[in-house]
């Protein structure tokens, strides 16, 4: 039966009425049906980027560390010791917001086969999550059901999830965001690349087989969500940790044997994807004969197998004469192991189904040569700096440091990762709770540093100095644990690229992103573009997270926020005279004052390179003994996080001034507290002037209080109850 | 220190585990597969945590009926030293070893954390290196480490002094019946228990109060060679 290929057809495969036309053009006849599902996979904005392409290109991705860029399933910097780090971050918002636990789950699944099809063995995990207001209706459920996806694969995988960022707001009620991270580590000389190479060697299909789970999951994220929303349900895959702990092991084990000239995990479409990816990067053509593909349902038309979101899969091209080695080791898992087809020199992607040619299209055109375009944008009105003294006092300091600590976006993310194992592998060495999470490297001294982070509320305000400041606030979280910051990778999550102003947003965003990540030598290397993340027209903030990495030569020389011993001195480092001046689009002002407006808090580049590399050195000659990165909530909530994480207190002043709310709750940029034992903060103090970093020292620690100037001392216990009470209550 | 360490698709802490022996017996385990029908000539027997067979039917069912698992049995039965951690101690109840049950958590969630742990019973191969009533960090990370047992069972155990390790200072993290971490045989020389001491062995880890376990059985050992 042969179905007509009609505008409504068109339509519904999210195919404009100029891109069918470049589809005509191209092939000069009509698509067969399985053509069209797979033009429609291939050029979907999840997988073809063509909205983003042209300002993506804009972003640094190059530098001494950098051995592969974006492009592949990660990207690589080079750790030494002939180990490279392997590392993306992608988002699986929209099937998360329709069913969060298998949502978030096949997103944890996605992002590791990313890292392990390249020849890693996973480490590290970290996701950011963003909810809609707790008070909305789905709020919880998809909390609940998120974090118990997360941890459900990522537990039984067996990779440690040691990190993240939860929050809310408004903007979200409609759509979630859900960016996964994970990282591997692989030798320097055995990095695994989808490029295949070699006409006429046989295409091999591993892993789990084909369902009609997931068919057409691409196009849907890459459209709006409406009141069809509950339809789309059977879109979302389901996922199989265990399937994929064993392709994992199998992987690796056929890595070692010599086997793979090329491998691509199967993601986003698929089948399709995976094949159209190692052709026209190889510049050669595929054949597939979907007969040998193995499925676990009846009756699949070609149309769905190449279009089928099936988890757990992975396509190669192998050595023949490896063949025999190659499906040993897959039997031994329990996997499939099939010849699907074979590379050709046609530069053509053909596939057979029942013996018949049911798809012959040019391949360089579905992948590397997808539309692009450039679209409309508008200048996004950023507003002015709010006045200070417009701005009235705190009431009582210490009774707004305890609500701000028990609010929703500053509240213990305990509830969070206490249902992720962030412990196996054994080589964790900071949990979760501190600036970056640090896991160490197996058998050796060294760590690395990650952290992910955007503050959305700001690029809403102001998408390049939000976009520098999502950029810097990672440098500075992983220049707080000691780490030397590596690299980047990005997960740019907005609304519909079609409105100018969205648009607008991102290419923002973008330069802002690249422009701090060209100042603090922080390139992008790997990354994700989530777009169309809009419900009934409204659209989320823009929310371009990073996911950095840094690199820590012994674990040993790291540095966690909490105070270590009473007595020593309390110094605040890269802060203007006041402490603290910067109340617009701060915490504070939302969370107390109700309001969400003004400028957010500009980044001076050179003075946040300037503060972090004198605090990483600090740490790294032992002056510091603790460090902690200033961000939501300003000076008083982290000298709270530094009390909370180690049952000791402090008493600090700061020059006087009429600000008080501002001193203690502003959000003033490129600013970390240190602590330094009794003799060793003239050194620093000497040191900081000499650097031109302006350090003050603010106080001691010492017994068991938080005492603020003017405001009853608050007991270390009662911060901590308050910071940990709310997810828990939330949630119950 | 000869050891085993089974193998099970699924498992996910045969890393940490075998990183634990090295550490306190200065010698890799051998790794043996599920399929396998013969164990190595070993003096401790390993089944280390995860989620074999993805914990699709009951936690350590599937694995309870490998073919490598009469072989276990056998040795268990001439004596050898059996030590099963998380899910490694799910199969061992699942196979008979060990008494009772490891049920869903209570809270019904995954939980990862550190506990406290009281060594109720110094006396065993395992636990030799510590004080009895000594407490203990340790972490746990489990869906399903709620023991259960009825309650004659329990006080057998606990008359027997069979009951190991317990959670202490109010630190039961899933329900636990008697707040039950550990249990080792009536024989004395097959021990289970739901925390991960191997993932407490180290400086970098945060401490070493998982140390003395592998130390116990290392130097039960080297005192035996010597």
């Amino acid at each position: 039966m042969t179905i007509p290929i009609t505008p409504e057809l068109v339509e519904d495969h999210g195919l404009k009425p100029d891109e069918y036309q470049r589809i005509l053009d191209l092939i000069g006849r009509e698509p067969t049906l399985t053509e069209l599902g797979i033009f429609s996979a291939m050029w979907n904005e999840h997988c073809s980027y063509k909205s983003s392409k042209k300002w993506l290109r804009t972003l640094p991705t190059t530098g001494d560390v950098v051995v592969q860029g974006p492009g592949e399933n990660a990207g690589i910097v080079d750790i030494g010791d002939g180990l490279v780090a392997v590392f993306k971050m992608e988002s699986h918002n929209h099937p998360s917001y329709i069913e969060p636990y298998q949502g978030a789950a096949t997103g944890v699944g996605g992002i590791l086969r990313d890292v392990f099809t390249m020849g890693a063995r996973p480490i590290a995990a970290l996701n950011a999550l963003r909810f809609g207001e707790p008070e909305h209706p789905r709020t919880k459920h998809l909390v609940a059901g998120v974090v118990a996806g997360i941890g459900g694969y990522g537990n039984s995988f067996g990779v440690p999830t040691v990190g993240g960022e939860v929050n809310f707001h408004r903007c979200y009620n409609g759509n979630c965001l859900v960016n996964a991270f994970a990282l591997g580590i692989a030798k320097r000389d055995a990095i695994f690349y989808s490029k295949a190479e070699g006409v006429g060697l046989p295409v091999v299909y591993l892993g789990a087989k084909t369902g009609r789970d997931g068919v057409g999951g691409a196009t849907m994220a890459s459209a709006e969500f409406d009141h069809r929303i509950e339809e789309k349900r059977p879109t979302v895959q389901v996922g199989d940790p265990f399937t994929e702990k064993r392709l994992l092991e199998a992987c690796l084990e056929l890595m070692a044997t010599g086997a793979v000239v090329a491998i691509q995990d199967m993601g986003a479409a698929g089948l399709t994807c995976s094949a159209v990816e190692m052709g026209a990067k190889g510049d050669l053509g595929i054949l597939l004969d979907l007969d040998k593909v193995p499925t676990r349902e009846v009756g699949m038309s070609a149309y769905e197998m190449m279009l089928s979101e099936s988890q757990e899969r992975m396509l190669m091209v192998l050595r023949p004469e490896k063949h025999a080695a190659a499906e040993a080791v897959f039997t031994k898992w329990g996997l499939d192991f099939a010849d699907v087809g074979r590379t050709t020199d046609d530069l053509r992607f053909r596939i057979q189904r029942h013996g018949d040619e049911v798809a012959n299209l040019p391949i360089k055109d579905l992948g590397d040569e997808a539309p692009e375009y450039d679209r409309p944008w508008a200048e996004p009105a950023v507003p002015h700096a709010l006045d200070a003294d417009a701005m009235g006092e705190p009431g009582d300091l210490a009774e707004a440091l305890l609500t701000l600590l028990g609010s929703p976006d500053l509240s213990s993310r305990r509830w969070v990762w206490e249902q992720y194992d962030h412990l196996i592998q054994g080589n964790t060495v900071q949990r979760p709770g501190g600036d970056a999470a640090v896991v160490r490297i197996d058998g050796m001294d060294k760590a690395l540093a990650l952290s992910l982070d955007v503050t959305p509320r700001y690029v809403d305000a102001d998408p390049f100095e939000g976009g520098k400041q999502a950029v810097a606030e990672c440098w500075r979280n992983l220049t707080a644990v000691g780490a030397t910051p590596l690299a980047v990778t990005d997960n740019l999550n907005f609304g519909n690229p079609e409105r100018p102003n969205v648009m607008g947003q991102f290419v923002r965003a973008i330069q802002g992103i690249g422009e701090a990540c060209r100042a603090l030598n922080f390139p992008v290397v790997s990354g994700n573009v989530s777009l169309y993340n809009e419900t009934h027209g409204e659209a989320i903030l823009p929310t371009p997270a990073i996911g950095g990495v840094g690199l820590i030569a012994d674990w040993r020389q790291g540095a966690t926020l909490a105070f270590k011993a009473p007595d020593e001195a309390i110094l605040l480092a890269g802060a203007p005279a006041e402490g603290g001046t910067w109340l617009g689009q701060s915490i504070y002002l939302r969370d107390m004052l109700g309001r969400e407006d003004g400028a957010p808090p500009p980044v001076d580049l050179a003075h946040e390179k300037r503060v972090g590399d004198f605090v990483r050195t600090a740490i790294a000659e032992n002056l510091a003994t603790a460090a902690h990165d200033l961000s939501d909530g300003g000076l008083a909530v982290a000298l709270a996080e530094m009390a909370m994480a180690s049952g000791i207190g402090a008493a600090v002043e700061l020059p006087a001034s009429s600000h008080h709310a501002a001193q203690w709750f502003g959000e003033d940029q490129g600013r970390y507290l240190l602590t330094a034992q009794t003799g060793d903060q003239q050194s620093l103090l000497e040191r900081a002037a000499a650097a031109d970093v302006s350090l003050m020292e603010i106080g001691t620690t010492g017994g068991d209080r938080l005492a603020l100037p003017g405001a009853p001392a608050l007991s270390v216990a009662e911060l901590k109850s308050r910071h940990e009470s709310w997810f828990p209550r939330f949630m119950a | 220190m000869k050891s085993a360490l089974i193998l099970f698709p699924g498992t996910n802490r045969e890393r940490d585990m075998a990183a634990a022996l090295k550490r306190a017996g200065g010698r890799d385990p051998a790794i043996v597969w599920h399929g396998e029908t013969s164990l190595p000539d070993a003096d401790l027997i390993v089944l280390p945590g995860g989620f074999s067979f993805g914990d699709y039917l009951r936690s350590g069912a599937i694995a309870a009926r490998s073919p490598i698992m009469p072989e276990v049995i056998k040795r268990a039965q001439a004596g050898a030293l059996v030590l099963g951690v998380c899910n490694g101690f799910q199969a061992l109840c699942e196979v008979g070893l060990l008494p009772g049950v490891l049920m869903r958590n209570t809270s019904l969630k995954f939980v990862c954390r550190e506990v406290k742990l009281e060594i109720v019973n110094a006396q065993t191969p395992f636990t030799r290196a510590y004080r009895a009533g000594q407490v203990i960090r340790c972490p746990v990370a489990h869906h399903d480490g709620n023991y259960f047992a009825d309650a004659a069972t329990l006080d057998r155990l606990g008359g027997e002094d069979c009951v190991v390790f317990r959670y202490a200072e109010g630190t039961n993290p899933n329900g636990s019946q008697r707040d039950i971490a550990g249990i080792i045989n009536a024989g004395g020389n097959v021990l289970g228990l739901m925390p991960h001491p191997e993932n407490l062995t180290e400086a970098a880890q945060g401490g070493t109060d998982g140390l003395p376990l592998f130390q116990s059985i290392a130097s039960g050992f080297m005192e035996r060679a010597a």
